[in-house]
């Protein structure tokens, strides 16, 4: 038997066709279906008379351009202020209606972001294939499982024959070893590896991420880390099932019961990759020498440990890449070698896809609990990933230490990670953020996204500048 | 989907590396629920000097004159010329319903980010990559010569300059066919539903916990 990956097992398992040319077709066993790339699949499919494959594999939310604030979410849809995203919404509404499909409504407890309802609902299972119209699909890769981002015309066509036309990826590896330090938490190593290999790194690539820090690390952890995979160039990130994946899928609604139970988890063992399997590429990081990353630049792969200063163009020897350093500082009104310390923030966001699960919620309450938000922070917001984070975070009391530090406790969707709805950045404001893109404009046109950790975002709203989580108190 | 066949086109330059698909269309114009009209938008937030809004006529906005495309020489342009790693970040389609939109059939670059790479080919859109000396070579001989055109022959693989030098590329025998013949993926992929019926069937008795429905 030849030795596979994890992803080879995966492909395999899940090969319906292949052509000479190696182009193939892949059964995909969960479509998750959001209201802003969805709109034109379903158009598409009404146009040509098609009907979903298996309308019960698919599940819809919308979370882009829902608002957060309970005032305006007291309306459910109606309530949506501006009048574009509301047509948004109410056309998933609509289109579900229409073709049968499951969805979690605006105002149902069990609504959230893509990426966050999947897993936790267990309509993500590991050995899955999971697509979504969102280049973050590949959270779900935490499991287990195959999960791509896709395009709209890739929505309709799953929806249409309940398969993609993809061709194999090559296998890459990226291992970190050793004990992260305390307060280095999953956001920081996923951060380092993407200034290690850099944005187009991983493209081409299905990456496994292993190694002891990510036996170490938890479920919600590896998400956080799969999650950023396509920040790294790569569409899909995994992470091989242990008794770990096996205990955070058990009892979830839609986790099998009884007999099937022990039947999945048997066949779940076999999702590791075998003891000398071929991958094309293996990156090594040393966990212990992570420290907390924040970026400075817009792109994530321009990012540094909170104890560095912003780098200086003048030492980059490509002239293509320091160009684009230079565009940067000035687009971010940085100067080359100031302290990260240095750094003043107006905004402070925590939540999306990447950091919004009660883990990282507790995080940033932690740091912030019994002490002010700083007065020159103009808003420290904290929204939860889904409805069931919330009503978790809610019955442990975080939503008040929050609320006591000056910081607002929000309701569940991708708020400020991309500024779709009402929650977004000023031109030249700062942001500590939790979420993945630090792009020109991503949070707001002219914002300024630094990336960062829960518990340092939460630091940085009470000094109101970047601090070394790991000393401050 | 339209064809692509010959394009001889006027070329365009993109000249940073990273370019993400935020930066090809903010996302402030996918609250759209079409396919069409985002070609105004395209690179929004580098084309205007103000901030563009959704559903908003952009005949009157302030225009970046510093920004190429806006040059008199570009106009009418269908080819951009870009660096590496083009298209990176979200999985939006509406970056190559944008580039198409606005008059663009074929991308070159030293690299793609992979989802915008997949999402041109499903839009009659040819993304094309060459060795990152030839761009740099192509972006010096663009920049000496106004007007500068480029061909490109899908069938030949070869894209060609206006000095007769040709260059040629690689792309996937199954995406130059449907390109060629303006193909429907889904089209091509239910004639396979019998094999997708009997995996189906196969699949369930083997992982029958797949096929529980989410209700």
């Amino acid at each position: 038997m030849v030795a596979k990956t994890l992803y080879d097992k995966l492909w395999d398992a899940h090969l319906v066709h292949e052509s000479d040319d190696g182009s193939a077709l892949i059964y995909i066993d969960r479509h998750i279906v959001h209201e802003v790339t969805s709109p034109q699949a379903f158009e598409g499919l009404r146009m040509a008379g098609r009907k979903p494959w298996r309308v019960d594999s698919i599940l819809a939310t919308p979370d882009h351009n829902v608002p957060t604030t309970q005032k305006e979410r007291a309306y459910g849809v109606s309530g949506i202020q501006d009048p574009v995203s509301l047509i948004q919404v109410q056309t998933l509404d609509d289109n579900c209606d229409e073709f049968g499909i499951l969805e979690f409504k605006i105002n149902d407890d069990r609504q959230g972001i893509v990426h966050v309802i999947g897993p936790e609902t267990g309509a993500c299972l590991p050995g899955m294939t999971v697509v979504c119209g969102d280049s973050h699909t590949a959270t779900n890769g935490a499991l287990g499982a195959l999960a791509h981002g896709i395009g709209t015309s890739e929505v309709e066509h799953v929806m249409a024959t309940q398969c993609l036309v993809a061709k194999k990826m090559k296998n890459m590896l990226i291992k970190v070893d050793g004990k992260l330090g305390l307060g280095v938490t999953p956001k920081d190593v996923v951060l380092a590896i993407i200034a290690k290999i850099g944005t187009a790194g991983g493209t081409g690539y299905a990456v496994e991420f292993g190694g002891q820090v990510f036996r170490d690390m938890s479920m919600e952890g590896r998400m956080t880390v799969c999650n950023m995979a396509i920040e790294a160039g790569a569409r899909a990130g995994m992470v091989a099932v242990d008794q770990t994946t096996i205990d955070y899928v058990k009892g979830r609604p839609y986790a099998p019961k009884g007999e099937l139970w022990e039947k999945a988890v048997a066949s779940w063992r076999e999702l590791v990759s075998d003891e000398g399997a071929h991958f094309d590429a293996v990156v090594e990081i040393d966990g212990s020498q992570i420290k907390p990353q924040v970026s400075w630049g817009t792109s994530p792969e321009m990012v540094v440990s909170v104890e560095d200063v912003v780098p200086d163009p003048a030492n980059e020897t490509d002239p293509v890449k320091r160009k684009d350093m230079i565009r940067a500082l000035e687009y971010m009104g940085l100067k080359a070698n100031q302290p990260i310390t240095s750094i003043h923030v107006d905004r402070v966001f925590i939540g999306s896809c990447t950091n919004s699960r009660i883990e990282d919620i507790r995080a940033a309450a932690q740091v912030v609990k019994g002490k002010k938000k700083a007065a020159s922070v103009k808003e420290a917001i904290v929204v939860p990933g889904s409805g069931a984070v919330k009503a978790q975070a809610e019955a442990e009391g975080l939503h008040e230490i929050f609320i006591e530090a000056g910081l607002e406790w929000r309701e569940p969707g991708c708020s400020m990670c991309l500024a779709m709805n009402a929650d977004k950045l000023g031109a030249g404001e700062h942001c500590a953020s939790t979420s993945n893109r630090n792009f020109e404009g991503r949070q707001g046109y002219g914002g300024r996204t630094h990336l960062v950790s829960p518990a340092m975002a939460a630091a940085a709203a009470i000094a109101g500048h970047f601090v070394d989580v790991r000393t401050f108190n | 989907m339209k064809s692509f066949t010959l394009l001889d086109g006027l070329v365009a330059p993109m000249d940073r590396a990273n370019v993400d698909t935020d930066m090809i269309i903010p996302k402030q114009f996918l609250k759209s629920i079409k396919r069409t009209g985002f070609g105004k938008n395209l690179f929004d937030e580098l084309r205007y000097l103000d901030e563009g809004k959704p559903d908003q006529s952009c005949e009157g906005r302030p225009l970046n004159m510093e920004f190429p495309l806006n040059f008199p020489r570009y106009q009418g342009a269908s080819i951009l010329l870009a660096r590496e790693n083009f298209g990176c970040g979200s999985s939006r389609e509406h970056a190559p319903w944008a580039l198409d939109d606005y008059g663009f059939r074929s991308v070159i670059a030293p690299s793609f980010a992979d989802i915008f790479f997949n999402n041109c080919f499903k839009n009659g859109l040819l993304p094309i990559v060459l060795d990152e000396k030839i761009v740099d070579q192509l972006f010096q001989e663009m920049y000496a010569n106004e007007g500068y055109h480029l061909t490109i022959d899908l069938a030949e693989q070869k894209v060609t300059t206006p000095g007769g030098e040709s260059f040629s590329f690689e792309i996937d025998a199954f995406r130059k066919h449907c390109l060629l013949n303006g193909l429907d993926d889904i089209g091509l992929t239910l004639e396979h539903a019998d094999k997708i019926r009997a995996y189906e069937a196969r699949r369930r008795e083997e992982a029958p916990w797949l096929f529980d429905a989410v209700k």
